[in-house]
Order: C-alpha cells, then sequence, then structure tokens
C-alpha cells in the first residue's frame, strides 16, 4: 500500500494522509494508491503540509507498517528516548521499528 | 533601517538602458560594436576587461538561485572597475536582493514578479554589514577604527 | 570572550527580525518550501525527522554561564528540556516550532548568541581548540582570529550561494586538538622570527563521500592577510567548483580534480587581483578582538598538589584532567558519555549546572568539544576534587575521555531524515561492552567514532575505529574502519570488508581489539599498532 507523509508546516510534526485529512497517527493512514502526488500537491500549495513523499507500507494489526525503518521510526520517534515518542506508554512501540 | 527607494522597474541607475539584447561573451568579444553581453555561470568575466569602453549592460544569468556564481562575477567586474549596467536575470527572489546590491547589481530582471515591499525591507534592514564589497558600504571595523 | 558592540549587537538583532518575517511570509504561503529552505537553513533550522531542528552557534566552541542558561531556557521553553552538543561545538534543539523559531532566536541575541549559517550552504561555525588560552603548548590563543573570520565570513554578500558547506578550523598548537585537517580550510597560527603572526594554511580536507586530509597551501600567510586570503580561496571555488552533482561540490573535489598546486597557484592569482581592494582588517581591529581574549585573573604562587587518595576521583583525574600553562591550574574535560547514555546530550538541568560550573570554577568560560564533551579550560587544581564530586553526583563524572566508551556518535537514524541507521544504540552497546573501568584503562586510549551514514557527521574516517552505517536493502546494516585520525598525523580509515548486523559490528570491534592487545608492543595505543602492522592481521581476527 501506498501512503502519502510530510510534516506540519507550523509545528514540524510528522503527519499522515488519512483520506480526510492529516493526522500525527500512522494508524489512521490511508492507502492513497496512485493519488498521492495529486493530494501531495494541492495539500502543499494550500501549506497544510511540509515536503510531502509517497512511502511503501504493508497492512498491520493495529494499521499500516511502513516497510522501511527510517518511516517506522518517523511514525513512533526515536528508538533511544521512548519517552518522547507519540505514544510513550506504548510498550509495544519498540517492537514496531525493528 | 536605512531608507531605500525601489525603482517600479527594479533599476537603480539613471542613465539611458542600453536597447540591445545581451549576446553571449565569445560573440560579444568578436563583435566590436555589441554593448550588451550575457554572461552565464561559468563565464570568465575577466575577459570582459579590454571592452569596458563599448561595454554598457551585462546581464548576469542565474539559472537557479542557489547558483551563486554570478555573484563573483559581479564583484569581479565592479573591481575591474566596471561601470555600466549590471544586471541580475533568471531566478532572482526578493531574499537575494540585498546579497546582489552588495555584490554592485544595479538592475534586476527576475523570472517572477517581485513584491516591491518586501524588496524595499529587504534592501532597507541592514544598518551594517561586516565586509567591504562592490557597493561602497563602510564595513563596521571602519566605523569601530575611523 | 568576546562581547559584542553595538554594531555586532544590531546585525544579530536584525537577522532575528528579518527571519521573523520570512517566517511568517513562509506560513502565509506567500514563499514555497524550496524558496524558503535556503532561507532557513541559513539560520540554522532543518526540517528533521520529527520535527524541525535549530542549530545554534557556539562560536569557536566558547560560551559563558549566562548564555549556558539560555540554552537551558530554549530547551524548557521551545524543546523537550534537552540539548545536544554536536562534533563542530555548536547546540542542536530537535523539537522546535517553525512559528517559535523567531521567539527563540530572539532569547538567544538577548544574550550574543545567533544561529546564522550553521547549515545549508554556507560558511559554517568556526571551530578552534577548546584548549585555547589554557595549553601551554599554544603560540598564542586562537580564538581572536576565529573571531575576526567569524564576523568577516557572516552574511558575506559573494559567498552566501556557495556550491556546498564550507568549515573553518583553527589550532594555534602543533597538537591539533581541532581536527583542521579535516576542515575545507584549516589555519594553524604561527609566530615568525620577529614575532609577527601568520597562519599556515590547509585546503580541502574532509570527510563523507569523498575523505580527503588538507593540503598545505601556504606555508606562513601574514595574519593580517587572513580575510582577503580567505576570499581568494572562497572565490576560486565559488567560481569553479563543480554544481552539477550535490556529493562532488565540495573545495576538496576542486583542490583533488586540479592538484593542490594548480589550486593554490589560482589562489595566489585571485589573491594578487582582490588585494588591490583593500579588504582586510586591519591590525587594530584584531587588537581590539584579542583585548577580550587576555587571560583571567589567575592566582599566583598555587600549589600544583593533588590528594588523589579517593581512587574515583583519581581515575576522573587520571584521564578527564590536563595540564594548565599556569602553575596550580588544570583543564578539566567533562564527559558527556556515561555509559548507556546518549553521546553529547544534556538534558536543561545539566545545562545549568554546567553554567554554575562554569561560573564557579572556570572563570566563567566553558568549551564544547568536536568530541562531544565539554571542557572546563581554568580549574584550580584545589578545586577539582569538589568539582568533581558535584559532577559525580549529576551523572556527568565519567572518567573514560579518549577511551573506547568516549564515543562519538551522530544522531543517527532516531534524529536524522539523512541516517541509513541508528548511531546512538550501537554507541550504547558498545559502550555497554567495555563498560569495565579496568579494562578501558587497559586497552587505553582509542577513539571510536560512528555515523549513521556516509555524511559523515560523527567523523567515522577520523575513529581510530570508525563505524559507518549503511543501508543493505531497507536494512541496517553496519561498515567497520580502522586506522584513522584527527589529530595533526591526520589520516583516514580503511574499510575492513563486509558489513554487520548491528550485534555484529559489537562483536567485530571486540575481536579487533582483542587482537591489539594481543599483539601490541610496550606504549602502543591501537592506533599506533595498526599504524605498524596495517590491517591484515586485524581482518583476520575480525573475519577468521
Amino acid at each position: 500500500m501506498k501512503l502519502l507523509t510530510g510534516n506540519h508546516l507550523v509545528n514540524g510534526y510528522v503527519i499522515w494522509w488519512t483520506g480526510e485529512g492529516w493526522s500525527r497517527h500512522v494508524e489512521q493512514a490511508t492507502d492513497v494508491g496512485d493519488k498521492g502526488e495529486q493530494i501531495a500537491q494541492v495539500e502543499a500549495a494550500a501549506c497544510r503540509v511540509n515536503n510531502p513523499y509517497i512511502v511503501d507500507a504493508e497492512p498491520g494489526p493495529t494499521g499500516p507498517v511502513p516497510n522501511h525503518i527510517k518511516e517506522r521510526i518517523r511514525a513512533i520517534g526515536p528508538t533511544v528516548r521512548p519517552d518522547l515518542a507519540l505514544k510513550p506508554a506504548d510498550a509495544s512501540a519498540g517492537s514496531y521499528v525493528i | 533601517m536605512v531608507e531605500v527607494a525601489i525603482p517600479s522597474n527594479l533599476r537603480f541607475r539613471d542613465d539611458e538602458p542600453a536597447d540591445e539584447p545581451g549576446v553571449s561573451l565569445d560573440a560579444f568579444l568578436d563583435q566590436p560594436n555589441a554593448v550588451s553581453v550575457r554572461i552565464e555561470g561559468g563565464d570568465d568575466v575577466r575577459r570582459l576587461a579590454p571592452a569596458f569602453d563599448r561595454l554598457k549592460l551585462v546581464e548576469v544569468d542565474f539559472p537557479r538561485f542557489r547558483d551563486g556564481r554570478g555573484y563573483s562575477s559581479a564583484r569581479i567586474l565592479r573591481e575591474m572597475g566596471y561601470k555600466g549596467e549590471l544586471k541580475a536575470v533568471g531566478d532572482v527572489l526578493v531574499d537575494q536582493l540585498l546579497f546582489m546590491r552588495r555584490c554592485g547589481f544595479d538592475s534586476f530582471g527576475p523570472n517572477q514578479a517581485i513584491d516591491l515591499d518586501v524588496a524595499a525591507r529587504a534592501l532597507s534592514e541592514y544598518d551594517y554589514v561586516y565586509q567591504p564589497a562592490a557597493d561602497g558600504r563602510v564595513p563596521v571595523w571602519k566605523l569601530r577604527h575611523g | 570572550m568576546y562581547r559584542y558592540d553595538k554594531f555586532d549587537q544590531a546585525i544579530v538583532d536584525t537577522r532575528v527580525e528579518e527571519f521573523r518575517d520570512q517566517v511568517r511570509r513562509r506560513i502565509a504561503g506567500e514563499m514555497t518550501d524550496d524558496q524558503f529552505k535556503p532561507l532557513r537553513l541559513k539560520n540554522g533550522l532543518y526540517l528533521q525527522l520529527h520535527a524541525y531542528m535549530l542549530r545554534v552557534a557556539i562560536p569557536y566552541g566558547t560560551i559563558n554561564a549566562k548564555q549556558l542558561r539560555v540554552l537551558a531556557h530554549i530547551a524548557r521553553k521551545y524543546d523537550r528540556g534537552y540539548g545536544h552538543f554536536t562534533t563542530r561545538q555548536n547546540m542542536q534543539f530537535n523539537w522546535i516550532r517553525l512559528e517559535d523559531a523567531p521567539d527563540a532566536l530572539a532569547d538567544l541575541a538577548k544574550v550574543e548568541m545567533h544561529a546564522i549559517q550553521t547549515s545549508g550552504e554556507s560558511i559554517r561555525n568556526i571551530s578552534a581548540d577548546q584548549f585555547a588560552g589554557a595549553a601551554a603548548d599554544e603560540v598564542c590563543d586562537p580564538r581572536p582570529w576565529a573571531e575576526l573570520i567569524r564576523q568577516f565570513t557572516t552574511f558575506h554578500p559573494e559567498f552566501s550561494y556557495l556550491p556546498r558547506k564550507f568549515k573553518i578550523g583553527l589550532t594555534a598548537s602543533d597538537n591539533d586538538r581541532a581536527a583542521i585537517k579535516l576542515h575545507d580550510v584549516g589555519l594553524q597560527v604561527l609566530r615568525d622570527e620577529a614575532g609577527n603572526f601568520g597562519f599556515r594554511v590547509f585546503v580541502g580536507g574532509g570527510m563523507g563521500r569523498t575523505p580527503f586530509v588538507a593540503h598545505l597551501i601556504r606555508d606562513f600567510l601574514p595574519a593580517t592577510s587572513i580575510c582577503s586570503y580567505l576570499e581568494a580561496i572562497l572565490r576560486v571555488w565559488n567560481r569553479h567548483g563543480r554544481r552539477d552533482n550535490i556529493h562532488k561540490q565540495r573545495i576538496k573535489i576542486l583542490v583533488h580534480d586540479l592538484g593542490a598546486e594548480e589550486f593554490a597557484r589560482q589562489v595566489e592569482e585571485e589573491w594578487q587581483a582582490i588585494q588591490r581592494q583593500d579588504d582586510d582588517m586591519p591590525l587594530k581591529e584584531y587588537e581590539r578582538i584579542a583585548a577580550y581574549f587576555t587571560p583571567p585573573p589567575f592566582e599566583e604562587g598555587l600549589s600544583d598538589e593533588l590528594d588523589l587518595s579517593d581512587p574515583r576521583f583519581a581515575a576522573w583525574v587520571a584521564r578527564n584532567v590536563d595540564a594548565h600553562k599556569q602553575p596550580g591550574y588544570a583543564i578539566a574535560t567533562i564527559s558527556l558519555k556515561p555509559i548507556g547514555g546518549i553521546p553529547g546530550d544534556v538534558t536543561a538541568e545539566q545545562i545549568d549546572l554546567l553554567a554554575d560550573l562554569a561560573e564557579q570554577y572556570s572563570f566563567d568560560d566553558l568549551r564544547p568539544t568536536h568530541a562531544q564533551n565539554v571542557t572546563l579550560p581554568h580549574v584550580r587544581k584545589a578545586d577539582l576534587y569538589a568539582l568533581w564530586q558535584k559532577l559525580d553526583a549529576a551523572g556527568l563524572g565519567t572518567a573514560n575521555l579518549d577511551l573506547i566508551s568516549d564515543i562519538i556518535a551522530c544522531p543517527g537514524l532516531d534524529y536524522c531524515s539523512l541516517a541509513n541507521t541508528r548511531s546512538i544504540p550501537l554507541a550504547q552497546k558498545l559502550a555497554e561492552r567495555f563498560a569495565d573501568p579496568a579494562r578501558q584503562l587497559d586497552i587505553g586510549e582509542l577513539k571510536l567514532k560512528i555515523s549513521g551514514c556516509i555524511n559523515a557527521c560523527g567523523h567515522h574516517h577520523a575513529g581510530h575505529i570508525g563505524v559507518l552505517g549503511v543501508d543493505r536493502k531497507g536494512t541496517e546494516n553496519f561498515q567497520l574502519l580502522l586506522g584513522g585520525s584527527g589529530a595533526e598525523d591526520a589520516s583516514l580509515g580503511k574499510i575492513v570488508g563486509p558489513g554487520f548486523t548491528e550485534d555484529g559490528v559489537v562483536d567485530a570491534v571486540e575481536r579487533a581489539v582483542e587482537k591489539y592487545r594481543a599483539i601490541r608492543t610496550d606504549g602502543e595505543r591501537f592506533l599506533d599498532t595498526y599504524r605498524r602492522v596495517g590491517v591484515e592481521p586485524f581482518k583476520e581476527a575480525i573475519y577468521g
């Protein structure tokens, strides 16, 4: 599946396209199929996303899991600072990346 | 801020503009009656020195604003004593105007229109500069020591 | 240290307001990211893996307590309570919001700090020997020259759109603690017989995809000509450096392609032309700046004796304390590499503590080093024990300077969008494998450096042991290099063989270390043994 991701212009956070808008949570990311570039252009022009790009992913138990380790780290947070992760209380976060 | 007047045609000169478009450096040097030249990034502007008498306009192309070779070309020309029009053309954005003026450019032909209010701010923002350049502004160290 | 006058302050304040307006225009959609990117990079603001990252300049690695406290304030107010000391003596914050960046910069400007030209294709922060003003082996304090060059290269109109970044390093000693030969321009301050200052000028060093040790292009440049000479170097590169392939645009490529001799000839030719323009700062400007760097009011007649009866204190003194030129004083380096910690990271509370300690014990003077530690340059020997106790209580007392657990590691894939692999977890595993202090001392000096990608921010080419993270079909893989050095005997590490998994490279490092121990002769460091026997014995030990 293809996910559309980028960073929030003002706060810089990692965001994922849900189909209706942008979410910080990759579980809510939708498969953009081949529409990703089109959506990216519209959203970037409207300043709702900065530096958008497409990412390959596979469906997972809780939601999409990006294929590349870099994108999984973007989805969760720095592996060496679980306290700064998106969901610091989520014990399974560590096994999501590796 | 230092007050700066922005001419709407972005030409900071009083004299009549040359009415010939710039030809390439090789072509200019080959044609003794040409008065305008267009410099690309890799051109050696020092080759123009013998022709300063007839040279009225040097257009320096910026194909991408990140390509900074034109700044050196401009400054070298002014260092050599070129007094004619020095025009930055191409991918010229308002945030480069100050550096370009400092390097000796006195007119601009940007691909995209420049907001004149933003340009006025960009050119007048800094009261002080650390280094001398082609614009004759006095560097801070001279202000410190007289 | 240098204090801004009204001109310096006005320039920094103006830059904050100019950037504030640029941010406003970006957020309002008046600029695309492509147009805004070089502007925000010139102000140290990267878009990184998780958020915007702000890199604050600590010019030539010198900072005082007031400034440190503002860094702590930035960490608390605008970030997540910590900062990171980098391999160029700067500090990075990883979670800055774009809309907050102008306010953070305004707070920094109030204490004479900025983020000007700390990233992008700019002339970057000038790095210098962290022992400046304290070491006995320096010709003079190099920092006034660094400050002079900093001013000259700030917003230089001709060189603001360079082919690539440009890094200058300074030392005033034959013992190069600033790795100047791995900079684009390295400057060693000298004095001639008449006592005039001059520079040995090295050009074209650097790591990354194509590492090079810099070439000497000038034996003795009169020091007051440094600005015009730098202009000549920069102009030759600005005009002729490649612009077609981002991996081939550093000045080191041009120096290599032309050959050092031809490059030097072109610089001299350009310099002749520039010299007629009277660009150089006069000696009295140097003297004005140098007046801020006179030695602090050292007490005279202090004892050099130290009570080393506390063995843990003694261990720290043996590793982390260096001789000072003034009797009764010492240079103390604080390790930011606790076993299992994150190299170079400090909490806001630790930054506040460093401020207090600098004020109390070191004439309000602290020096981040390019090895991601911090040095207190002027500590009375009589104060060392009290200092160490406070450091120890705060987790800053690790006695591992230049030992194998004193690892340089870039932020890596945990933070950096350029990275192929994470580097911090590897640094932690390696430090834990070698945690035993006795074992570390037995191994002795061993500079281990980890980069998560070829950009080499972890300086892996300059490690006695270096590790480079590579992407092997979407999984993390690590290459091992041996034999690099960033000191005056600069050399580039060699890749030993095929890469490893993260756990695999920890084992590989251990096998290399054990091989060294097995074949070393008396007094040899790891690097010395490697240079004596070459890579083959190590390769065999590692791969079997």
